[in-house]
């Protein structure tokens, strides 16, 4: 079972707390019905699906219930950091550096 | 004393006679005794037959890898488990044993016919053997696979024991008991983190349990592990035996299941009978030692021929000889060391033979100077002897010509491969594993975790080797921790490391094609098997493993992997790390159901969601059904009633009179706020901002792909306020989709969520009568047509009570669902209950409410959509706002598809011969066409239950809006129904008896 940190609780606590919420930074159009088909079939069906680090939301659905933004490496399964809604995407770089 | 119990040697207590059945027959033991080792004591080897031969088996080791002797062992009724390794588990006076896969006797065996039939069972004889004739498949295939299939015999009583789960935390959790683990527990505990020790066997000590001459600091062995483990419980080490480490989860995360009862002869009350612990440690330390290799030749598997390092085992910890002549055949240092001991304690050792050409001088000289005869440079081609091993036939290998034969009279061949680290938990971690040429062996490279392997598990052979590296690694961990970490060493003599070489099977003068040399005992697979696994086309390791069922057995190949990979790369003429080793998975060892299951079983399972009226459905005999979490009343029977005849009866006499339902289950979100209602409007597709406070509206709630997610009657209570219902199964997903629009996309509104859903009890009352029977009751409001017309909601007070009073309809009557507080809800009904009685009122369920709906047209979101449903195809294009700029959906259903003209649309169907179709049957144009037809749609929901003159039904159809009237055709196994395609409202089209 994975730790994960919500930012907002600013407390590492067990997997079961929270939910997956899919992936992060897909800002919906403010004007969707200006979009095109293309563009409207990216924002909803089209996902990274990388292997390695993985920009994602959450969710402390038990807990103080917010949604907020992780980086986790969908190979080794590790969160590389968490962050709060809003915020922008932190440095992948910064962030590999330390990893054994 | 049994025959082959040596006084003196082992652990067990021979002054504590205990006595246990092994297929009826008694035997004595000692305390202390595992089933395996008490039987060889008495000189019984035969302990099973084999899996797909039904070969006669014994146990070929001495621990929780053996393949071979799997047991059934039974306590008294219900307490009966499969598969038990008879080398793990320990007697106790009474325990009764049998043997697995025999008939009719462990002796004379009918299925050993299949041995005999050899060929037909080769490698991927599941793919080819059960594919021709078709007609054998239903006569004679299938009934011979599950006859065939799996190990042993299912218990089919219901478990009576209970199973125990915890948590636990710590600094440095090490697997594995041994010299490794007991060094790496004392340098981490010195320095005051807190430990964890585990080991699955009864007692810590690892293999010096199996080393007794060694000594450690100018101590015995075993004495030196007395005082070793008093210390570290002194030091506070958590010391955790009859505990196995299943699986290394994330982030350190280990699950062990601690067996506490199956050793005992009296079950303590109220005591668990397994423990199943999630340790959650900064540390771990891996320290499981390393499984000894079986040698691959014709008749390896014949009861009596064994690992010589299990041999050991049985003479130094339980005292017992597993033969009194036993020959030892080896390639590896370590079985000199077993012919030694063996030879000490009284047995005649026929001879060492060694593969090798080159060993040890002093080795060789302890040999002579024990005058066993010694055989360098030896291949073993064949066993025989029927149920026991009786001889072992070698030849001499030169220059790679296998030599004249010579036969060995023994009764017992103790032989050893080698060593394979145990990299199981490692695996689990997702690491990596190097190849050694040196030890043919895969050993651990990096890990992801916090954790290191240390001593035999990455390839170090000898307790001096094992207790430094082990205190080196307990140091490094205590460092990570912050900690100094001081230097420990140990001095240690008689100590026996070795060395050794690893094999495919071996060389042989008898004709390949006719070898049963096993590579896999479970499984039956053998070299034989492997070599036309690659000749047939396998390339891959994963290939070959699931083509030949290598390693897939129980045991997971513990003894098998590598063997198999030295014969499949020799076959693929590549080396081992290019034809790659399979992958371990939890758990370690064969884990019971009732060790996951823990507390989670009867009514543990689920949580069960009662409303506050629950207990008076109950008392009035209502048949409940589980929805979502809840379990809500699904009807509720009189005497002699069937489900039919009780819903056709609650049906008729709320469109008669009056019904009084609980509704309470419905999801409620409180929506709050100065934007509440523009949120709503991004929300739900229908348009808020005109709708006056008091009145209320149907709301539909989509996805952004634009089909249908939930729907649900919305009242606005004041300006800012909206009561929002959900489906019963839809509420908790509903609030979580609100809150991420809220919380993500729409941070600019300040809007309010609350989960209302139990703090209101909600009685519904249905039925020309409803409103005479409830007018009397309510303050607040008068219950008339023009101040409170059909979709009103207020705050008011009913019999005295806060009330949020609805005037809804989900039956097409006149309709009024009543939220008080969730406490006051039975209060409610028993007044309503009371005072309806002039009325004839009728309770019911959620099976009248289905029919009474459906008879109106009114959908459920999840049964007449499936989630490829817009409000288009289900007919509500109605609760679309148009004028909005947008909600959520909209877009999505403006995309070309959900635009297209045939899409699947909600209809009407009534038979054309009366008869009543199946939910779900699927819908045909041309009842003619040729099989497979072509479907065009499904029935969603069905009913001859309800008021109407015949059954109806709802359908999802391709186009069908613009079929009315068209029949379409419904093929069941019997017979074609037809059905005419009509408008989803059975019941009172213009509404006229919604009016007061
Ligand atoms: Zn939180």
């Amino acid at each position: 079972m994975l730790l994960i940190h919500c930012p907002y609780c600013n407390e590492t606590l067990p997997e079961v707390e929270f939910a997956y919420a899919s992936e992060a930074h897909i800002a919906r159009p403010t004007r969707p019905s200006e979009t095109t088909d293309e563009d409207w079939a990216e924002f909803l069906f089209m996902r990274s699906n990388v292997k390695g680090p993985l920009y994602e939301r959450w969710r402390h659905v038990h807990g103080c219930g917010r949604f907020f933004n992780a980086v986790r490496d969908t190979v080794t399964d590790k969160f590389l950091t968490t962050y709060k809604a809003g915020e922008p995407r932190p440095d992948l770089s910064s962030l590999t550096e330390g990893l054994k | 004393m049994s025959q082959y119990r040596v006084s003196g040697r082992g652990r067990v207590d021979t002054a504590r006679p205990v006595t246990f059945t092994f297929d009826g027959k008694s035997y004595r033991g000692a305390q202390g005794d595992t089933v395996a080792s008490a039987l060889l004591a008495n000189g019984v080897h035969l302990m099973g037959r084999s899996f797909k031969y039904h070969r006669p088996r014994g146990a070929i080791a001495a621990g929780s890898e053996e393949p071979n002797a799997l047991i059934g062992t039974r306590r008294g009724s219900g307490r009966f488990e499969p598969n038990t390794r008879a080398t793990v588990q320990e007697i106790w006076d009474g325990l009764e044993t049998n043997s697995q896969n025999k008939f009719p006797s462990l002796k004379f065996d009918v299925g050993a016919v299949n041995d005999a039939a050899y060929m037909l069972f080769s490698a991927g004889f599941y793919y080819k053997t059960f594919m021709w004739p078709r007609s054998f498949w239903d006569k004679v295939y299938e009934p011979f696979i599950r006859a065939a299939a799996g190990l042993g015999v299912s218990p089919i009583e219901e478990d009576p024991d209970t199973y125990a789960s915890r948590n636990l935390h710590c600094d440095v959790l090490i697997v594995g008991a041994g010299p490794t683990g007991l060094a790496a527990a004392r340098a981490a505990a010195v320095e005051g983190l807190r430990v964890v020790l585990v080991d699955e066997n009864p007692e810590a000590g690892g293999t010096l349990l199996s080393e007794p001459q060694a000594r450690i600091d100018g101590k015995a062995a075993w004495d030196w592990l007395a005082a070793e483990l008093e210390a570290l419980k002194a030091l506070g080490v958590k010391i955790m035996t009859r505990t196995t480490a299943i699986a290394y989860y994330h982030q350190n995360m280990i699950g062990l299941v601690e067996k506490l009862t199956d050793h005992l002869p009296k079950l303590p009350a109220d005591t668990p009978r397994e423990r199943l612990w999630r340790v959650r440690s900064k540390q771990v330390v891996l320290a499981q030692g390393a499984l000894e290799k079986p040698l691959v030749f014709h008749g390896n598997d014949r009861p009596g021929v064994m690992l010589a390092g299990s041999a050991q085992t049985f003479l130094n910890r339980y005292g017992v000889l597993v033969g009194k002549r036993p020959v030892i055949l080896t390639s590896h240092d370590s079985a000199w060391y077993a012919a030694f001991d063996l030879q000490d304690a009284g047995a005649k050792v026929q001879a060492i033979v060694d593969t090798r050409a080159d060993v040890d001088a002093l080795l060789q000289s302890e040999a002579r100077a024990r005058g066993i005869a010694v055989k360098l440079s030896h291949t073993a081609t064949a066993t025989s002897g029927r149920l026991r091993v009786s001889s072992l036939r070698i030849n001499p290998v030169a220059g790679g010509t296998v030599g004249a034969a010579q036969d060995i009279r023994c009764d017992a061949v103790l032989m050893s491969g080698g060593w394979t680290p145990s990299l199981h938990l490692f695996s689990h971690t997702k690491g990596s594993l190097t190849w050694d040429d040196d030890r043919t062996t895969f050993l651990p490279e990096k890990t992801p975790e916090d954790c290191v392997i240390a001593g035999a598990s990455r390839g170090l052979w000898g307790i001096g080797a094992a207790l430094a590296d082990g205190a080196e690694k307990g140091r490094a961990v205590a460092e990570a921790l912050g900690k100094t970490g001081a230097q420990v060493a140990y001095a240690i003599e008689a100590d026996r490391p070795g060395t050794g070489v690893s094999h495919k099977e071996l060389p042989t003068d008898l004709s390949a094609g006719k070898a049963k040399a096993f590579v896999d005992f479970q499984n039956d697979v053998t070299a034989k098997d492997l070599r036309l696994a690659v000749r047939e086309g396998m390339r891959s390791i994963e290939h070959v493993k699931r083509y030949t069922t290598n390693g897939m057995a129980t045991d997971q190949g513990k003894m098998s992997n590598i063997n198999g990979l030295n014969i499949a790369s020799d076959a693929l003429g590549k080396k081992q790390p290019q034809v790659g080793l399979t992958t371990f998975r939890p758990p370690y060892t064969p884990t019971s159901f009732g060790a996951f299951a823990g507390y989670h079983r009867g009514e543990h399972f689920e949580v069960t969601r009662k409303t506050n009226i629950d207990s008076w459905a109950e008392a009035k005999g209502a048949v409940f059904e589980p929805v979502g979490q809840w379990r809500r009343a699904r009807y509720f029977p009189k005497p002699g009633e069937d489900m039919d005849t009780a819903v056709r009866r609650e049906c008729a006499a709320t469109r008669a009179s009056v019904g009084i339902f609980d509704a309470s289950t419905l999801g409620k979100i409180e929506v709050v706020g100065p934007d509440a209602v523009e949120f709503m409007n991004r929300m739900y597709t229908n348009p808020w901002t005109k709708l006056a406070p008091g009145r209320c509206r149907y709301g539909l709630l989509l996805g952004d792909d634009g089909y249908i997610r939930d729907d649900g009657v919305i009242g606005r209570m004041t300006e800012d306020r909206f009561h929002v219902t959900t489906t019963t199964g839809g509420a908790a997903r509903v609030l979580n989709m609100m809150e991420d629009y809220l919380q993500t996309e729409w941070s600019d509104l300040n809007v309010w969520l609350t989960s209302t859903t139990e703090h209101w009890s909600t009685v519904a009352l249905n039925g020309p009568n409803a409103a005479k029977l409830l007018a009397p009751f309510v303050e607040g409001v008068e219950l008339t047509e023009e101040a409170f017309p059909h979709m009103s909601c207020v705050e008011c007070t009913v019999a005295g009570m806060p009330a949020r009073l609805f005037r809804v309809s989900f039956t097409g009557e006149i309709g009024f669902e009543v939220n008080v507080p969730a406490h006051l809800g039975q209060k409610l009904w028993d007044i309503l209950w009371e005072a309806g009685q002039q009325y004839g009122i009728t309770a019911y369920g959620t099976e009248t409410m289905h029919v009474l709906r459906a008879e109106k047209g009114y959908i459920i979101v999840g049964q007449d959509t499936d989630g490829t449903v817009t409000p288009y195809d289900a007919g509500m294009g109605w609760a679309v706002g148009k004028k909005k700029p947008d909600f959520v959906g909209m877009r999505g259903l403006a995309r070309p598809d959900l635009q297209a003209k045939n899409r699947k649309q909600l209809v009407g169907l009534l038979t054309e011969d009366g008869s009543k179709l199946e939910e779900g049957a699927q819908i045909v144009f041309d009842p003619k066409q040729a099989i497979p037809m072509t479907m065009v749609g499904h029935v969603t929901s069905s009913y001859d239950v309800g008021t109407t003159d015949q059954p109806i039904a709802l359908a999802l159809v391709e186009g069908g809006h613009g079929k009315m009237g068209e029949t379409v055709y419904i093929p069941m196994p019997d017979r074609t129904i037809a059905a005419k395609i009509t408008a989803t409202v059975f019941v009172d089209p213009e509404n006229t008896r919604l009016k007061i």
